[in-house]
């Protein structure tokens, strides 16, 4: 407990001085207020602003977790499919790779053509940005399965997939969660791409409107939320992988 | 007999070339039987075991188990590879059921049973533990406990104690020797070390240098339970002569 806070109060001091020159700044120079609002301002709209926020956060977070959860299921299917045939894995993998090169932004537009203005095509731009690194991450802890360990089942007279479930599921676990931990933070960040690009709410909604009314400080808020849901949905994931693989993190303090 | 092996030849591709392994290596164990396999390391005692298993096929020669050809060899073995291979995300309890769990047998049933024998392997109290938290000996006596769970005729048991420090290893060739007493598999056994496989076995194969063949077969007949006595027996000790010659060659 005590390492724990002073592993907190180092980083939490380096953020206070950064607000404090920022205000101090802001006080000095008389910089206007659609160009940079102060902190306190920041935090004047935050809590003026709070009910419409919440509103607007609650759809991010729905496309977010919908969009993040899909990302899961298909990269799931992907990575069975996969270990089931070597031909997908040989004409999968590459693809999945060059997937990643198409800039998701430059697809967005068309999202919203064939989707419309609904939740839908958030939540395609947040699974395809999610996709990635949980299928590559899943796909390469499969593999890592010892293969000592995949002999031994089989030869009790495991079925291929009972080998999955019992030996290169599990053993995808602790890969699999570092990718969902990368996948987590850009999921709220997709969605938000997503309402940029066009929607009737969410955070990216609001921020567009404020934008064009030079309402800097509202901005400003709504990278704060952003920031705190982000770091929300990395919290539970790192809850969810310790409840599901404690063995994993008992071999880790062993060492 | 349980396990036959005729002649069998094997030979890895090693960088384009063809490394032979086994030379046609011949042998048998017979029922409730303890057969130990002696020979110098990389002489092919695990790639006999993985054929024996199933895992690779031979270029030459026949496997026969139970009895008949083209019996499905998880059906007559069970298999407990050098490294222990437990499951980590398991707890105790759970790998050593986990042949069990095959024949899609109720995992309470099995379970009940496995926390029975636990002191008789030296695991009572550590049912709930995962594997990362056991010593180096636990391990090998979970897998090992796997493998009798298991309940097939025949136990493969490939360099069981090679990790392990000389005293723990007295104490767990005693201890295989009374669980064998109380489950009556038979079990063939590879082992590096002359004395384990006088103290535990009925018969020893001693196998030469790669490619290998069996280049001497002992009876060893010294009267059981075997204790620490017996080894300093002058039978004993004028087998292991014999097989200290056959090794050295
Ligand atoms: N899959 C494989 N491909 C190529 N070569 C192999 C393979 N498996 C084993 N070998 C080679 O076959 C030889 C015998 O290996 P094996 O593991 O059977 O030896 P061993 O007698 O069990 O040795 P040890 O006592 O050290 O365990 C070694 O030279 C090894 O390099
Ligand atoms: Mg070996």
């Amino acid at each position: 407990m005590f390492r724990r806070n002073r592993n907190i109060a180092a980083p939490l001091l380096f953020l206070l001085s950064f607000i404090a020159t920022w205000q101090a700044w802001v006080w000095w120079s008389g910089v206007p207020a659609w160009l940079l609002p102060a902190p306190g301002q920041v935090l004047a709209a935050l809590w003026e602003m709070l009910p419409v926020l919440f509103r607007h956060t609650q759809s991010t977070v729905l496309a977010a977790v919908t969009g993040l959860l899909a990302a899961v299921l298909l990269a799931l299917a992907l990575a069975v499919l996969m270990d089931f045939s070597p031909w997908v894995r040989r004409g999968m993998y590459p693809l999945l790779v060059f997937s990643q090169t198409v800039p998701i932004i430059a697809i967005a537009p068309l999202l919203i053509i064939w989707f419309g203005y609904g939740i839908l095509p958030k939540v395609v731009v947040v699974a395809l940005v999610c996709f990635f690194p949980v299928a590559v991450s899943m796909v390469e802890g499969m593999e890592a399965a010892d293969p000592g360990m995949v002999d031994l089942l089989r030869v009790m007279g495991f079925t291929r997939w009972q080998l999955i479930k019992l030996v290169r599921l599990p053993a995808a676990l602790p890969s699999f969660f570092s990718g969902l931990k990368i996948a987590g933070t850009y999921a709220v960040m997709g969605a938000v791409i997503g309402e940029w690009l066009g929607a009737t709410s969410g955070l990216g909604v609001y921020m567009t409107r404020a934008t064009h009314a030079y309402q800097t400080d509202r901005v400003f808020a709504a990278i704060i939320i952003i920031s705190l849901v982000s770091l929300l949905l990395f919290g539970l994931i790192n809850l969810l992988a310790r409840l599901s693989i404690p063995w994993y993190f008992k071999e880790r303090s062993n060492d | 007999m349980e396990i036959i092996l005729e002649d069998i030849e094997k030979s890895y591709m090693v960088d384009g070339e063809p490394l032979p392994v086994l030379g046609g290596v011949s042998a048998a164990v017979g029922e409730g039987e303890f057969v130990s396999l002696i020979g110098p390391s990389g002489c092919g005692k695990s790639t006999l075991f993985n054929i024996i298993c199933g895992l690779t096929g031979p270029d030459r020669g026949r496997v026969v188990l139970g009895g008949k050809t083209g019996a499905r060899a998880g059906e007559v073995v069970s298999y407990m590879p050098q490294k222990d291979l437990l499951l980590p995300w398991r707890t105790v309890l759970d790998n050593v059921i986990l042949a069990r769990e095959v024949a899609g047998e109720n995992r309470e049933t099995a379970r009940r049973e496995a926390r029975e024998l636990m002191p008789l392997f030296g695991l009572a109290g550590f049912e709930n533990s995962y594997p990362a938290e056991l010593s180096g000996g636990m391990r090998q006596r979970a897998a090992l406990m796997r493998a009798v769970l298991a309940r097939r005729r025949v136990l493969l048991l490939d360099e069981p104690f090679g990790a392990l420090d000389a005293i723990t290893r007295t104490r767990m060739q005693q201890w295989l020797l009374e669980v064998w007493d109380k489950f009556r598999q038979a079990v063939f056994f590879v082992t590096h070390d002359i004395d384990e496989a006088l103290i535990l076995s009925d018969r020893v194969y001693v196998l030469t240098p790669r490619p290998a063949r069996v280049c001497l077969h002992l009876e060893v007949g010294l009267p059981r339970p075997r204790r620490a006595e017996t080894l300093t027996d002058p039978r004993f000790l004028a087998l292991k002569r014999q097989i200290m010659r056959a090794l050295l060659g």
